[in-house]
C-alpha cells in the first residue's frame, strides 16, 4: 500500500497523546494541537498587538486592528447596529476558520478546517443558537419563517415543506462549503505535486499548476472563512429582525 | 539654482504616473470586490447542494421509519430540489436568504437603523 504517497494521507488524524474516558477516545490529536496553536496566536495576535495601544500603530497593532474592523464593518453591514453585541462571537469564528485555513497552507501543517466534523460542530452551534435567538425574540411568530406572505392556501403543503427543508440545510451548507473546499483544494495540490517528481522534466509543468494553485488556495482560504462568518451574520440577522 | 526647478526627467512625472494608475485601477477590479463575487459563488453552490442532500435525508430516514421505501424518499428528494433552487434564487436575487423571507410591497428591504443592508448595497 502506498500510504506514504497518498494524497490524503495528509488529513489523517492522528492521537499524540491517548486519553480514554469510559471507553470514548478523547485522545489529543494533531487536529487538536493545531487548534490550540491557532487559539494561541489569535491570542497573542490580539493580546500583544493591543498591548502598546499606540496612536500610531505598529505592524502588529495593525493587522489586530484590520482584522476588528473587517469583522466590525461586516456586522454592521449585514445585522446593523443590533448585531454588536454578536461581536466577540462572530470575531471568534472568523479568526479561527482563517488561522486554520492560513496554518493548513503551511506544508505538512494539519488543517483541522478539512474535516466535516469540525465545521459542523461549528455550523450546528450557530444554527442551533440562531434558532434560539429566533425563538427567544418572536416567540410563535418564528414559525411564519416557514410560510412566506402572499402565498395561496392551496400550495401551503409544498411550500411549508420546502421552507423548513431549505432552512435546515443551512448548517449542512455552511459545514460542507468549508470542509469541501480545503480537502478538495488540498487533495488536488497534493495530487498535481506528485507528478513533478513522476514527469522528470516535463514536471515543470505540473509545478507551474501548483505554483498558481497555491496562490489560489491562499485567496480561497481567506474567502472561505469570509463566507462563513458572513453567513453567521445573515443568519443572526434572520433571527435578530424577523420580517 | 532654485529647488523647486526640476530635472527634465522628472518633469511629467506626477502627469504620468496618475495616467499609470488610472490604466491599473481601470484594468482591474478592486481585490474587495474580487473576493466578494468568488464568495457569492461558493455560497450559491453549497446551497443547491445541502438543500438536496437535506430532502434525501429526510426521506430516506422517513422510509426506513415508516417502511414506505421508496415513495417519501422520491417525494422528499424533489421537495429537497425546489428548496435547494429556492436558496439559490434568494441568494442571487438579493431578496435576502431568510427562509420565508416576506417582502413588504413597495418598500425594499431595510436594516435596523434605517439604511440598505448590506447585501442589497452591494448589489448581491
Amino acid at each position: 500500500m502506498a500510504e506514504k504517497h497518498s494524497p490524503l494521507e495528509q488529513f489523517l488524524i492522528k492521537p499524540l497523546v491517548p486519553i480514554k474516558i469510559g471507553g470514548v477516545d478523547l485522545s489529543f490529536t494533531n487536529s487538536a494541537l493545531v487548534m490550540v496553536i491557532v487559539v494561541v496566536l489569535v491570542g497573542l495576535l490580539m493580546t500583544k498587538g493591543m498591548g502598546k495601544r499606540g496612536l500610531v500603530p505598529g505592524r502588529l497593532q495593525s493587522v489586530a486592528e484590520l482584522s476588528y474592523e473587517f469583522v466590525a464593518n461586516l456586522i454592521r453591514e449585514t445585522v446593523g447596529t443590533a448585531g454588536r453585541k454578536y461581536f466577540p462571537l462572530i470575531f471568534t469564528l472568523f479568526m479561527f476558520v482563517l488561522f486554520g485555513n492560513m496554518l493548513g497552507m503551511i506544508p505538512s501543517v494539519f488543517t483541522f478546517t478539512s474535516h466535516i466534523a469540525v465545521t459542523f460542530f461549528m455550523a450546528a452551534v450557530v444554527f442551533i443558537g440562531v434558532t434560539v435567538l429566533g425563538f427567544v425574540r418572536h416567540g410563535a411568530h418564528f414559525f411564519s419563517f416557514f410560510l412566506p406572505a402572499g402565498v395561496p392556501w392551496i400550495l401551503w403543503p409544498l411550500i411549508i415543506p420546502i421552507e423548513i427543508i431549505s432552512y435546515l440545510s443551512r448548517p449542512l451548507s455552511l459545514s460542507v462549503r468549508l470542509f469541501a473546499n480545503m480537502l478538495a483544494g488540498h487533495a488536488l495540490l497534493k495530487v498535481l505535486a506528485g507528478f513533478v517528481p513522476l514527469l522528470g522534466i516535463a514536471g515543470i509543468a505540473p509545478l507551474l499548476v501548483v505554483f498558481a494553485l497555491v496562490g489560489l488556495e491562499f485567496l480561497v482560504a481567506f474567502v472561505q472563512a469570509y463566507v462563513f462568518t458572513i453567513l453567521t451574520c445573515v443568519y443572526i440577522n434572520d433571527a435578530e429582525n424577523m420580517h | 539654482m532654485s529647488d523647486t526647478q526640476k530635472p527634465p526627467e522628472l518633469a511629467g512625472f506626477e502627469a504620468r504616473l496618475k495616467e499609470a494608475e488610472a490604466r491599473q485601477a481601470a484594468a482591474e477590479k478592486p481585490p474587495d470586490e474580487r473576493g466578494k463575487g468568488m464568495a457569492l459563488a461558493f455560497r450559491v453552490s453549497a446551497e443547491l447542494v445541502g438543500g438536496l442532500i437535506v430532502g434525501v435525508g429526510i426521506g430516506w430516514l422517513l422510509d426506513r421509519w415508516l417502511g414506505t421505501k421508496p415513495w417519501l424518499l422520491i417525494v422528499f428528494f424533489l421537495l429537497g430540489s425546489a428548496a435547494g433552487l429556492v436558496s439559490v434564487m434568494r441568494t442571487v436575487s438579493g431578496m435576502g436568504h431568510g427562509v420565508g423571507y416576506k417582502p413588504t410591497p413597495g418598500e425594499p428591504r431595510k436594516g435596523d437603523d434605517g439604511t440598505k443592508t448590506g447585501r442589497e448595497a452591494r448589489g448581491e
